[in-house]
This record gives C-alpha cells, structure tokens and sequence, in this order.
C-alpha cells in the first residue's frame, strides 16, 4: 500500500470496507501534486462562454494566457469570449500600483470592441497591491454605459468552487437589469450548462419541443441581454449543482424563483430531469410531449446502446473529476453499459456529495477527495481499472498506464449530454478501451 | 471569422493586451526543472498557477508533467509563505520521494516578500529535509519578463546550486540549452555523439516528457541531467550557451564561479546557426566534424536546391520567442523567403538589434516588435494590411490562419493540437531539413488546394 499524505484517510474511503464517512471540502495540504485550481480558475470558467461580453484579466499575463480559449463554449454568434485580453502588470505596476493602466485597457478595449458587458477579473497581486479594482468598475460603467462587473477572484482566496460563488455573484449583479425581452409563462433558465461541444444546443431543442421557453443560459453560449431578463423566468433548472447552486438561491431569495437540481448525462437522469420541469408547469399538454418525447428517444437509443453493453460487460472505470454530480451521472451512465466504477473521485465535492456518491457506487469502489497522481494511479493498479474518465492532467497518466482515457472535463469535443450524448458516451468508451493499442502493452497487473 | 473584431486600421494602444505572444515566468521554470533528473518542481504560491502550467505543459508535451504547490491560502498572502514551504518540503519528501526539489515563485510569493533562502534554510534547521536529498530555489516573479526569463532563471540555480570547480579539470564541453523541444535535445546529443565530443547537456527534458508508453506510471522518468553531471560542469573546459534569452546568465554565472570560457550562440535552427554550432563543438571540444556530418549538411543543401522555386520570395509572418525566432528568420533568409512580420512579447534588445541586422538590407519592408503589446493582435493587424503566405508559429495562429486562409506551420510553445514537436527534431541539419519540408509542404498543399482546377498538376 502506497504512503498517503498524512492527514489524508478521511478523505479516502473504500465502499463496503471502511465504516466512515468521507471528509469533502477540505483545504489541500501544501506540497501536494494536487489536481485543483484556484479561485480564479473556478470564476473564469463559469464567466467564460458569455460570447458578447468581454473579459479582462487585471494582473501579470500568465492568469490571461493560460485561461485562452480553454474550454469549447462554443458560441451561436458572437466570438469576444475567445480572445484573451489582459492588462499585462508589470514590475512597475507592482510598485506603483495597476488602477491607472486597467482604466486604460478598459478605455481601449470597450472602444474597440462595443461589448455589452465587460467583466474584469482580479487576480492574486492585485488583492495585495490594493488596486480598487471596484471604484475602477464603477467609473467605467459610468463612462462607457454598460455593465462593468468587478469579479474579485485572487487565486489564493481559496479553490475553484470558491471562484464559482465569485462568479455567481458577478451574474447575480447583472440580473434584474432589463425587462425588455418577451417571456413566456412556461419558461426557464438554464444553469450549469456551458454548452461544451453544443450540449445546451442538444437541451434547447428537448425543451423546444416541450413547448418552454428558455430565458437564458447561464452560461453557455451565453448573451448579456438574456442574462439581464434571467429574473423574469418561472423556474431555475440547475445542472452541474457546484458552480450554479449559490446563484439559484439568491435568484429564489430576492425573485422567489424556485430552482429545481438536475442532470442531462445519462438515460435515467435526464429523462428524470425532464419529466421534472414538465411536471413543474402542470400543464397536460406539455406532460404529455414530454411522454412522447422520452418514448421516442429511448425507442432509439435502448436498442442502439445494446452491443456496446455486450461488448463492454465487466469492464472496470476509474473516475476523477471536477464536481460530485457529475461523479454521480458518470456512475449511472456507465452501470447502463455494463461498466463498474471501482475508484470514484472528485476535486471539490463535499461531505454530503460523497455521501449521495457512496450510496450509489458498488461495494469495493474507492471515494477520494482531491486526489493526486500518486494514488490515482496506484488505485488504477491496485483495483484493475480498464478506463479512467477525468481531465487535461490525468490524460496521459491514464494512456502511461496502458488504458483507455475519456476527456469528461474542458477538452471534451463529444456532447454527452442528452439522449444522444449518451450514445456519444458508450462509442467513446468502447473505442478507447477496445483500442488495439493496448495489446501492446505490458500490464504489470494482468 | 473567429477574429472578426480585427480590423487593417492600427488601433492605438497604450496599455491593453490582446492575445500575448508570451506567457509568465513560473511556467518557464517548471519546464527546465523537469530536465534535472529525479527533481520535483514546485510552485510557491496558490494552487491554480502550479495547475495551470502543468495544464499548458502536459496539452503541449501530451506526457504527464508532475509539480507540487504551496497551496497559498488567505493566510499566506497576509502572513507570508513560509510556514506553506516548509510543511511543503517536509509533505513531498515523504510522499512523492524526489531527490530533488526545485522550488520558484510566483507573482504573489514575490509581492508578499517571502525570502526562499531563509525559508529553505529553516526547513533544513528543522530536519525536513532528509539526508542526500537536495532542496534549491529561484526567484521567478511573472511581473518581469517572460516564460523564457523563468527558464533562464532556473537554468541559472542550476550552475548556482550545483556546479563546483576542483583541481582537475576535464576536457569537457558544457552545452547549456535554450528553451527547446526534447526532440530538440536528443538531437543535440546524437551529433555531440557522433562528433566524439565529451558534452554536459542541460537542463535535459529528452527522456522525460518524451518517454515511452509502458504500462508503469514514473513519477520520475529515467531521462534528465543528473546532479553529478551539473556538479562537473564546474570543471568543463568551455561552454556553449545555446539561446541568448534562455542560457546567456547562467554561461555567465558559470564563469564567474568556475572560470569557465563561453560563447552564446543561437539555438541551432537552420543552416548557418547549425556551421556555427558544429565549428564551436568541434573547436572547444578538439573534435574534427566527421564525414557523417558534412553528409547531413549536403542533403539540406540539396534539399533547397532541389526547392529554391517553391521557397522563393515567399511572405512570411512568425511570433514566438526570441530565441527561436532569430535563428528562424536567419534560415527563412537561407530559403530565400520573405519574412516581413515578427513579433515576440518576451522583451530585450538583442531581439531588435539581431531583426535589424538580418533584414535591414534584405527586407526593407519588415516589421518586427518586441515586449509590451508586441501580441498577436498587431501582428493580424499587419498581416490585414499587407498579407502573407505563410505563417509561423504556435497553436495560437490558427484562429489568424483560418480567417485570413494562411498556410500555417506550428512551431514553439504551446502547441496543443498536433503531435510531432517532440517526435522531430529542428535543430541541426537533420532538424533544419525536417522544417524546411514542413514548410514546403503546407506551401504546396496550399497551392494544390486553392489553385485553379486546370492547374493542379503531377508535377509542380
């Protein structure tokens, strides 16, 4: 057995054979080849799809270089959101402070690009500095007539789903701003989707056909003007509940909106979640598409999934990912194909998550929270895995190993949302762990 | 049209940034410290900057790229790092077991003040740093410079740290290399290899982020320069500095401590950089060039004879790093090509002065820019103004490549979305014939492609 980090046994439980409960929502331990991100991250992601608004980031240039063109929001319209922008601090700024200079970037980059929103991201120094980033904002709104929004993310506040609140209330900031667009009574918001490879497009066209509206999406392929009607829908649907909840209760606090926690990933859950809002409306007509809608999808996809559940029977999946939910989703949609999770992580689930994530795994899968190489691949060895579902870093961790890999975070290109995404879902799986290229390789394990 | 925004007329700015030709210094250094063998980088500072270079180094290299963080919290920015090193040093000893550990900074260590020598030396004093294992540190503030000034300066701790001078001195020639691909530096020790020349590479990333798929998962790859070899070089006979901006500071340092002879020189890209390279190896290390060599030599020749049609008069537009992009301009010159924009972010004069000195004469009607605001956005801008047909440099292009229909060749860092920087090396004769058909290649694609249809042809 591999030395863990000390102080880190709660945070690792295997089901079945440990009695307690997994530690979620703890700080990392200074030196660890962590997988997580900062708080800038987390507001960075969640704020990036929205396409016709601009994004400054107020510090040294790294924080805007690394965060360009990250994820594949992909956008219906306009691109600001693919362009990195930065005030490029340097020594001299340091010292003499960058509120004068992000004045100027924000003069220079309103001008030229005429967004309808501008949101200027604080980055670790710049908290120590002093700039007052907020006074800037303020004065530009004035000046320039459109919404400036300070999002006051200095990295070292804490991790990514600290950088989520942040962001959440950046939007919050923003909604309640304008009443001119038409809304209909059966209407929504979306939140939590981020439209990777087109999934809110895949949404948008279920709930089309339901017969609701949706009012805007937070964030993905996001448009300023929606997001400033937000307030005005019926209901708040939240996927992905760790970045978009604290938004949907201050929505339900200051406009009563009530919010619903859904997931679109997997047969199960989305057919659930549709249902849900369906049934929020109480309206029979819409019930009934929904009815219709589901039976058709599953008429299709049930049949379409069968040989890959052959083909992928007792195969074993290792999962490290961002948040609990969609632990959670991946666990159920792989069950669906025959596949065990055997190793279920996450970056930033809490107590209460892992707790909904234990229930529902199989006996002998091991729960870590804020995992690093070491273990992961140690638990990929001790457990047999087959597959390793996680991000950018864990990739060639996975390949090394000698199995298959899906992208389930920022550089996935296959929407996996949706009924069809499901379907996406089980060809990735089957194609990367039947590649033949694992013939080729020596498992120490095997 | 991605980048529809950018428009032919020059906007004036004074202090925005649009799409950098640069990044910060950390990630600069995280990269060199990974061609140390057995060393574990780490950045001292929040966690989201350790995650974002390995992030951008792991999507360049497709290799998993291992460092540890301070994992600065609210705390540390108001108290200082020190108590987060020290149980950091104390946390990776224990668990991930280096030999090594490379400590840098980040902007906010720097701007708190942290003093990494104080701190290191409490952690010895407090028995965290167990016996045979070694802890060094450089200063690497991303408000100053670049990611290139982060490689130099973790190149420096090197020689800092390690190189000693004893009596006995070997016939030995130090090859300090610039920020370039693994790929890169194998290629570098295959002609020291077949020169007989007795070399000390470092920092060596080949072995490391190119390593074989084995079914094992290596913390630490067998690859990288080994402390007994920087340990020696103290005792080289000469140094060879292979890029201004990545390795000049630490030939100095090197002399100053050891009294050990350099010259800087470029990275080796294209033919002439290459003579150069092989005519200082073969002089300081007292090695003839073997007929194998001048082989080499003859097919690049050969090559762009066989191709001088296709090469000629040909506008290209390139962005990067200095130390890439003058030996660059000097071969697209060799090729009889126009390289008419160029521009880096990283700042310093050596840039300025060497694009005037190459293409004064040559390209009276060349721009180039260096440092603030020298971003991808001004180079669009005079590609919009006047186009090219070629262009140069990492993934970044591609959005300026598909609006504008550029043929586009990746070269440099990051680049994310193709495979073979790290397979195919661009230095030495083999690597500069290796560029010069990449380059052709697009070109005739292009011409194969976008011609009209009467005029694509057997042969071109």
């Amino acid at each position: 057995m591999i030395k863990f980090l000390q102080g880190r046994e709660e945070q690792i439980v295997t089901k079945g054979g440990d009695a307690r409960e997994l530690v979620g929502g703890r700080p990392s331990l200074a030196g660890s080849v962590s997988q997580r991100a900062c708080v800038f991250c987390g507001s960075r992601v969640v704020l990036y799809p929205i396409a016709d608004a601009v994004h400054l980031v107020h510090g040294p240039i790294g924080c805007a270089s690394y965060t360009w063109d990250i994820r594949g929001s992909l956008s219906s319209g306009p691109e600001l959101h693919r362009s990195s922008f930065s005030t490029d601090l340097r020594e001299k700024h340091v010292v003499f402070g960058g509120e004068k200079k992000l004045y100027q970037s924000l003069n220079e980059l309103i001008d030229k690009y005429q967004p309808q929103a501008a949101f200027v991201y604080s980055t670790c120094i710049v908290g120590v500095i002093g700039d007052d980033v907020e006074s800037v904002c303020r004065r530009m709104t004035k000046e320039k007539q459109i919404p400036v929004i300070p999002v006051m993310a200095e990295g070292f506040q804490g991790s990514k789903k600290d950088g989520y609140k942040i962001a959440c209330d950046a939007l919050f900031s923003l909604i309640g701003t304008d009443h001119s667009k038409e809304i209909s009574p059966y209407s929504i918001n979306i939140l939590g989707d981020f439209n990777l490879a087109g999934e809110l497009w895949m949404l948008t066209g279920y709930y089309r056909k339901l017969g609701i509206q949706i009012v805007a999406s937070l964030t993905g392929d996001g448009r300023v003007k929606d997001i400033r009607n937000a307030h005005r829908a019926a209901l708040n649907v939240v996927q992905c509940s760790g970045s978009m909840m604290h938004l949907a209760k201050r929505m339900k606090e200051t406009y009563g909106i009530p919010f619903m926690k859904v997931s679109y990933f997997g047969i199960e859950d989305l057919s659930d979640a549709l249902y849900e809002v369906a049934g929020f409306f109480k309206d029979a007509h819409i019930m009934e598409q929904t009815q219709t809608l589901v039976k058709e999808e599953l008429q299709h996809l049930i049949p379409a999934l069968e040989p890959y559940r052959k083909a992928l029977q007792g195969k074993k999946a290792a999962i490290y990912v961002g948040g609990a939910f969609k632990a959670i989703s991946l666990v159920k949609a792989l069950r669906l194909i025959g596949v065990k999770t055997v190793i279920a992580g996450t970056q930033t689930g809490n107590t209460e998550d892992y707790k909904l994530l234990k229930a529902i795994c199989d006996d002998g899968c091991i729960l870590v929270d804020d995992s690093n190489p070491v273990e992961l691949s140690e638990f990929v060895k001790q457990t047999g895995a087959d597959l390793f579902i996680g991000g950018v870093k864990e990739r060639p961790i996975a390949y090394k190993l000698g199995i298959g890999f899906c992208d389930h975070n920022h550089e996935r290109k296959l929407a996996l949302a949706g009924y069809e995404g499901m379907l996406n879902f089980a060809k990735e799986v089957y194609e990367t762990v039947s590649s033949p290229v694992w013939q080729f390789v020596n498992r120490p394990n095997q | 049209m991605l980048l529809r925004h950018t428009t032919e007329k020059e906007i004036d700015r004074k202090a925005l940034t649009i799409n950098p030709a640069k990044t910060c210094q950390p990630v600069g250094a995280m990269y060199a410290a990974l061609g140390l063998h057995g060393c574990l980088p780490h950045s001292h500072g929040s966690q989201g900057c350790c995650s974002y270079h390995r992030s951008a180094l792991t999507r360049h290299f497709k290799e998993p790229v291992m460092a540890a963080t301070s994992s600065f919290s609210e705390g540390s920015s108001v108290f200082g790092g020190s108590s987060n090193l020290v149980t950091a040093i104390e946390t990776i000893f224990t668990v991930y077991e280096p030999d090594i550990i490379a400590v840098h900074t980040t902007c906010l260590s720097e701007t708190i003040g942290d003093d990494l020598t104080q701190i290191v030396s409490k952690a010895k004093e407090e028995g965290k740093v167990p016996d045979g294992k070694l802890v060094i540190h450089c200063n690497t503030p991303s408000y100053v410079g670049t990611h290139i000034t982060g490689y130099s300066n973790q190149v420096s701790a090197f020689v800092k740290f390690f190189s000693t001078t004893t009596p006995k001195k070997r016939n030995v020639v130090n090859l300090v290399a610039g920020w370039m691909e693994p790929s890169d530096m194998r290629e570098i020790k295959r002609i020291a290899k077949i020169m007989e020349a007795r070399t000390i590479l470092f920092p060596d990333m080949s072995g490391v982020l190119d390593s074989p798929l084995t079914g094992k998962f290596e913390m630490y790859p067998p690859g990288g320069t080994t402390v007994q070899e920087l340990i020696a070089t103290g005792d080289s006979k000469f140094t060879i500095g292979l890029g201004a901006y990545s390795t000049e500071d630490a030939c100095v340092k090197l002399e100053n401590k050891c009294k050990i002879k350099f010259e800087v020189m470029e990275i080796p890209i294209g033919l002439k950089a290459t003579d150069r390279f092989i005519t200082s190896l073969s002089r300081h290390a007292n090695v003839p060039v073997p007929d194998e060599l001048t082989k080499e030599r003859g097919r690049l020749v050969d090559l762009i004879a066989d191709n001088s049609k296709y090469f000629y008069g040909k506008r290209v537009a390139l962005y990067g790093d200095p130390d890439t992009l003058i030996p660059l301009v000097e071969f697209l010159l060799t090729l009889d090509m126009r390289p008419v924009y160029i521009v880096t972010g990283t700042p310093g004069k050596h840039f300025d002065e060497s694009m005037k000195e190459l293409l004064s004469k040559k390209i009276p009607e060349a721009k180039y820019k260096s440092g603030e605001r020298a971003d991808m956005f001004q180079l669009h801008q005079w590609i919009k103004q006047e186009p090219v047909d070629l262009l140069i440099g990492n993934t970044y292009g591609k959005y300026i490549a598909r609006d504008e229909n550029i043929p586009f060749v990746r070269y440099g860092f990051p680049i994310a979305d193709r495979p073979g920087h790290n397979y195919f090396p661009h230095v030495g004769y083999v690597g500069s014939t290796n560029l010069a058909i990449q380059l052709l290649e697009k070109l005739l694609d292009y011409q194969d492609r976008n011609c009209e249809e009467e005029k694509v042809e057997f042969q071109m």
